[in-house]
């Protein structure tokens, strides 16, 4: 992997703030992107803007052949067997709620067991709540062990007769934990239930395989991995698919209507009703096409690397304390981290006159935070166009958190 | 363009963050309001006890960023032994200026210094949290 080479397609990279080079450390949140997609979208709305579906004419004859060209990409990068199950959305939150209120509503009942973890995103929590308020079924989770990795020996005891569902995290966006996803489709399935995986944080930063995962229900978004923002996908197995109601009725998602009835398109379309969000889809297509040339194994090897490095460089300052797995086999780049007394707000504050980005919060996991024992943490979270160098920087920009709150430096390390 | 940290973390904010004031909780109080912040996750509860319309005594306690602890440590030393009504009108005053209107800025004292976080837009909810919270306070004690 050539990382200048990477660096130069991503114009943002270029641009400075506050007089410094970016340092751009928080791609968990939504990625940057590159040229490639960036001229996707100009090209889309400069030559061959239209409606899909239906349009006569060339250029929706083009638009359209685009818009289910990145479906074709999205399903081969995830190893669907078939294109219809690959239903776009606006980003994992819809994918989600889209199974919820279809899937969910069909299936799910009084009693019924709902199995999630401590570690979920408030995504793939609220809409299993309201889910379970409705139909007066039980949530139940799986709980975060010491280390950051979900208790699998209470997940064996969780998951069973009951259970109509496991809906977890891929990849934890607070502690980098990659779940082990096999196993709980597994568990899932030998009690006679579903699976879906929040796939959110894993799906961008490394090789996922539906087929392989067997999970009924894979969920994403494009703007985490270097496409634009409402863009995002759900993949469902198809017999599951088939028989779920459709969620939002409208446009493209009929066969046919009368006054008071109508009959649904097949799928994937019976699933996306209105026009669809064209030009940026057409971006997620370029975006998968991108990341396929660098090659998904190269990037979950070149983010491991940084990983390793930052555990090591940033993970043993005696006034930071990081949270989650330590092994990086077991963890993707998002690191979530305390730093002495001071608030992640205004450690965020004072990195940002650094030219450094990350985020600080409760990352939409307020469960997990109470967990954890903090209101809040610092995350660090890194992507194929960050280096070595972006993690010095943001070391050595903590001495300038330390000037401004009173914190004696600690020894071995000057003042950046 | 680069905004001045110092215009945020000025020495007295930062001293009132560090050795906060009338921390804890006040037995017995009138009214206990908790208030948080859902973006950064900050908590406050404040005490507050009232006697014959004068605010005689109160306390906050909670967990948050430096501006969010330090706006309730200056706001219990400026509130304090105050009738309510003039607590009211402090709080208002406070209020306009973080939200940049043309207030009087002497009336505020020392609270000025926290003019700074005007500047940073997503920190102004952390200044005013104590307030906001306070203001629920004397609602509830006057209802």
């Amino acid at each position: 992997m050539n990382i200048a080479q990477i660096r130069a397609d991503f114009p943002i990279l270029q641009r400075q703030v506050h007089g410094k080079p970016l340092v751009y450390l928080d791609s968990a949140a939504t990625s940057q992107k590159p040229l490639a997609v960036i001229e996707a979208l100009d090209h889309y709305y400069r030559t061959y803007n239209a409606n899909v579906h239906r349009g006569v004419y060339s250029i929706s004859e083009e638009a359209t052949e685009q818009y289910e060209a990145a479906r074709d990409k999205v399903q081969a990068f995830i190893g669907a067997a078939q294109r219809e199950s690959v239903i776009f959305v606006r980003n994992t939150t819809e994918a989600i709620n889209l199974v919820a209120y279809t899937w969910g509503r069909q299936n799910i009942g009084p009693g019924d067991e709902i199995v999630l973890s401590e570690m979920e995103h408030h995504s793939n929590l609220v809409p299993w709540q309201i889910l379970a308020a409705e139909k007066g079924a039980v949530l139940r989770h799986i709980r975060v062990l010491e280390d950051g990795t979900l208790d699998m020996a209470q997940a064996r005891q969780l998951i069973g007769a009951h259970t109509k569902l496991v809906a977890v995290s891929h990849m934890s966006n607070v502690l980098g934990t990659i779940n082990p996803a096999r196993e709980l489709a597994d568990l899932a399935h030998s009690a006679g239930g579903v699976i879906l995986l929040d796939g959110a944080q894993s799906v961008p930063h490394m090789s996922v395989n539906v087929q392989e995962l067997d999970c009924d229900f894979l969920a994403a978004s494009g703007h985490k991995m270097l496409a634009p923002t409402g863009s995002g996908f759900l993949y469902g197995k198809v017999e599951l698919l088939d028989a779920m109601p459709p969620f939002m009725g409208g446009g493209d998602m009929i066969r046919q209507v009368w006054l008071d009835h109508a009959t649904y398109n097949e799928l994937p379309w019976k699933f996306e009703a209105g026009t669809p969000n064209v030009a940026d889809m057409i971006g997620l297509g370029a975006a998968v096409d991108y990341l396929q040339s660098i090659g998904m194994d190269a990037i979950r090897q070149h983010e491991k690397q940084l990983t390793v490095y930052a555990l090591g460089t940033l993970g043993e300052l005696p006034d930071v304390d990081i949270h989650g797995p330590r092994d990086v086999d077991l963890r993707g780049g998002a690191i979530s981290f305390c730093f002495g007394d001071v608030h992640p707000h205004d450690l965020a504050q004072v990195l940002d006159q650094e030219g450094v980005c990350i985020r600080a919060g409760h990352h939409c996991c307020h469960p997990l935070m109470r967990k954890l024992g903090v209101t809040a943490t610092a995350r660090a979270s890194f992507y194929l166009y960050n280096t070595e160098d972006e993690i010095d920087t943001l070391v050595k920009s903590l001495d300038k958190a330390r000037q401004v709150f009173g914190i004696p430096s600690p020894s071995g390390r000057g003042l950046g | 363009m680069s905004l001045p940290l110092d215009d945020l973390y000025r020495e007295i904010i930062l001293d009132h963050y560090k050795q906060p004031r009338n921390r804890g909780e006040l037995e017995p109080h009138t009214v206990r309001a908790e208030g948080n912040n859902p973006l950064c996750g900050d908590e406050i509860q404040v005490d507050i006890r009232l006697k014959d319309g004068e605010l005689q005594d109160l306390a906050f306690q909670g967990r948050g960023c430096s501006i969010s602890q330090a706006s309730a440590s200056m706001m219990t030393e400026a509130v304090k032994t105050k009738p309510v009504a003039e607590v009211q009108e402090l709080i208002d005053t406070f209020k306009g200026m973080m939200h940049g209107e043309d207030v009087d800025l002497e009336a505020l004292g020392d609270l000025e210094a926290l003019e700074g976080v005007q500047k940073f837009p997503v920190r102004i909810k952390c200044a005013l949290l104590a307030w906001t919270t306070l203001e629920e306070a004397l609602k509830e004690a006057s209802a």
